[in-house]
């Protein structure tokens, strides 16, 4: 099986419904043989913004491109894209095969290549020997992977996945993220996924979109987006997190509400206020020391989360390797980070 | 055990009123018709139902009609019932009393509606001769296609709820990955829509099949005397020969015929979902 690799391009994408902006001004390039995650809360609009490449939903302004042409009016049996839904949208009188061979009868696609194709597809979602079975003899887990198997089996120029794995136990739910993963790495595919599971975001992708509010707040690798988020609200989204908010007083320092002087590499001028973020796995050693007592303590298996409340009024959420005796609510202890593992923005 | 006993009891209580009207008013007839149909021990009388010519085609010609009813309020159900699905909830609203407005004025009144619109100096007859369309007016009543314009009138709605709810039944996002994968309109709705929606257009086709073996009003009216179905039979047996085991016989023909078929059409419903 040989994906058609190609890429997308989304300028301006605007959809309203009512009052709502569900997408407010979107543009998005995604390269060949990439997957991009949108990642945002529920009412981000990022369903909006796949129904709209998907060709299901009609935006009132802006464009879709795929290699270059324009598909923005095209309809969506014409736009050759394979989409897995999230409830899986398998027919359900249809046996697996037949599911499976369903886009192949659309293109007219000859008998024997089809039996072929389909055989193939299957085995590549490791479901042979599941074809006379229907989809309510499968398990969630098959009957994901039979629409996997159903959206790439046409060959298709982009893989969109809306939240899959929403009906998913937590282990099987790993499980299907590293096969998607890995079926896309094999076939190259061009792939989009919706999810507003950070962590999810945070395996499965190349780059990470985040959207919230109908308009994309940071495209950026996982690392950027989890390192070097551009706003509070994706600091504050994707992963744990200590955010506040301060002025710069002078180069290499910022002056927190609440009088904290806290040491941080930072390009603001005097005088502007800038956001603070912490990961609560970066405390260990480092110039800016917090005193504190213990509010809360959680043994999390591979860490311990402290929840701190500073001498000088900050609260902290901190997490440390699990070793020795989990601190007792109470306890008086120091915590110290590296001006080089804060990020401002 | 006593407790259980009383328990079982107390839930059959409440139904007793109607339980008691039933066997009144529906088991006991049907008892004593059963009992004329065979009195003094012959059966002869299903003999001559079954089995002499002109009886047996009166069947024939029910059987018939109620085949081209329940092909007619497919065809016209089915497109009816599904536009009132996927329509916007406004314009479904506005469908329904158009539908279900029949349904709550009498038959009667319909039939004798259609009388007028029908006959031969009816309304459709003397519009199309002003127009210049016919030279002779078109003979729509006391005939089999009047019979069948006025039943289908009148049994409609009973295809196009059932229809109606098996298109609202089917999940939307089913249509739309249909679409995304290739399929045009006509495709969607061959290998989506149809198939799952096959239980109610059988659910549909059997209810108005059996009514239709039973209908009266219409056919009396409408056939006017000329078209004979098997109600109408009776009712001369009962009112006009007043042999009235002949007219048992008929009518526990006519129930057999009918339990019948609904336990046919129950079989395959039942194997439709079972697959």
């Amino acid at each position: 099986m040989q994906a058609r690799s190609a890429d997308l391009k989304v300028q301006g994408l605007e959809k309203r419904f009512g009052e709502v902006a569900a997408l407010d001004g979107v543009s998005l390039d995604i390269m060949s043989g990439e997957l991009l995650t949108i990642l945002g809360p529920s009412g981000s609009g990022k369903t909006t913004l796949l129904k709209v490449v998907a060709g299901f939903e009609k935006a009132d302004a802006g464009t879709v491109r795929i290699d270059g042409i324009d598909i923005t009016a095209l309809p969506p049996a014409r736009r050759d894209i394979g989409m897995v839904f999230q409830n899986y949208a398998l027919f359900p009188h249809l046996t697996v095969r037949a599911n499976v061979a369903f886009p192949l009868e659309m293109r007219n696609v000859a008998r024997a290549e089809i039996e072929t194709r389909v055989t193939e597809a299957l085995q590549l979602v490791e479901l042979g020997g599941y074809d006379k079975r229907l989809p309510k003899q499968l398990s969630g887990g098959q009957q994901q992977r039979v629409a996997l198997a159903r959206a790439i089996v046409f060959n298709p120029r982009l893989l969109l996945l809306d939240e899959p794995f929403g009906a998913l136990d937590r282990k099987l739910r790993e499980t299907m993220q590293l096969e998607v993963r890995r079926l896309q790495r094999r076939l190259g595919l061009t792939t989009i996924f919706i999810t507003h599971d950070q962590e999810e975001a945070l395996v499965l992708s190349d780059r990470i979109a985040v959207m919230n509010q109908g308009r994309i707040q940071q495209v950026a690798t996982t690392t950027e987006i989890y390192e070097r988020p551009a706003n509070r609200f994706v600091a504050d989204f994707v992963g744990e997190s200590n955010i506040f908010h301060g002025t710069v007083t002078e180069p290499g320092v910022i002056s927190l509400e609440g009088g904290r002087r806290l040491l941080a590499r930072h390009s603001g001028k005097t005088g502007q206020r800038m956001g603070v973020l912490m990961r609560p796995e970066r405390f260990g050693r480092g110039t800016n020391v917090f005193a504190g007592e213990v509010k809360e303590a959680v043994y999390l298996g591979v860490s311990f989360k402290l929840r701190i409340a500073c001498d000088d009024g900050l609260e902290l959420i901190v997490r440390q390797p699990a070793r020795g005796e989990l601190p007792a609510a109470g306890t008086r202890v120091n915590v110290s980070i590296d001006p080089e593992d804060i990020h401002v923005f | 055990m006593f407790s259980r006993m009383s328990g079982r009891l107390l839930g059959i209580a409440p139904a007793v009123p109607a339980l008691i009207v039933l066997f009144v008013f529906f088991l006991y007839p049907v008892v004593r018709m059963l009992g004329y149909s065979i009195e003094g021990g012959t059966f002869e009388w299903y003999a001559k139902a079954l089995g002499e010519g002109l009886y047996l085609q009166v069947f024939l010609n029910t059987f018939e009609i109620a085949f081209w009813v329940t092909a007619i309020c497919l065809v016209l159900g089915y497109p009816l019932g599904f536009l009132l699905a996927t329509t916007t909830p406004g314009w479904a609203t506005l469908g329904f009393i158009f539908v279900l407005l029949p349904l709550w004025t009498s038959v009667l009144v319909r039939t004798y509606a259609w009388m007028v619109l029908l006959g031969r100096n009816g309304v459709f007859n003397r519009a199309m001769l002003e127009a210049g369309l016919i030279s002779d007016p078109i003979p729509m009543l006391n005939n089999f296609s009047g019979v069948l314009i006025g039943m289908v009138h009148v049994l409609l709605p009973y295809m196009v709820l059932p229809i109606y709810g098996a298109v609202r039944r089917v999940d939307p996002s089913l249509v739309s990955a249909a679409e995304g994968l290739g399929a045009s309109n006509a495709r969607i709705f061959r290998r989506v829509y149809l198939p799952l929606t096959l239980p109610g257009i059988f659910a549909g086709a059997v209810i108005v099949f059996v009514l239709s073996l039973g209908f009266y009003i219409t056919p009396a009216l409408l056939g006017g005397g000329r078209v004979i179905m098997v109600a109408v039979m009776i009712e001369q047996q009962v009112h006009q020969t007043l042999n009235w085991p002949f007219a048992a016989a008929l009518s526990a023909s006519l129930l057999v015929v009918t339990l019948a078929i609904y336990a046919l059409a129950q079989r395959f419903t039942r194997s439709s979902e079972a697959a």
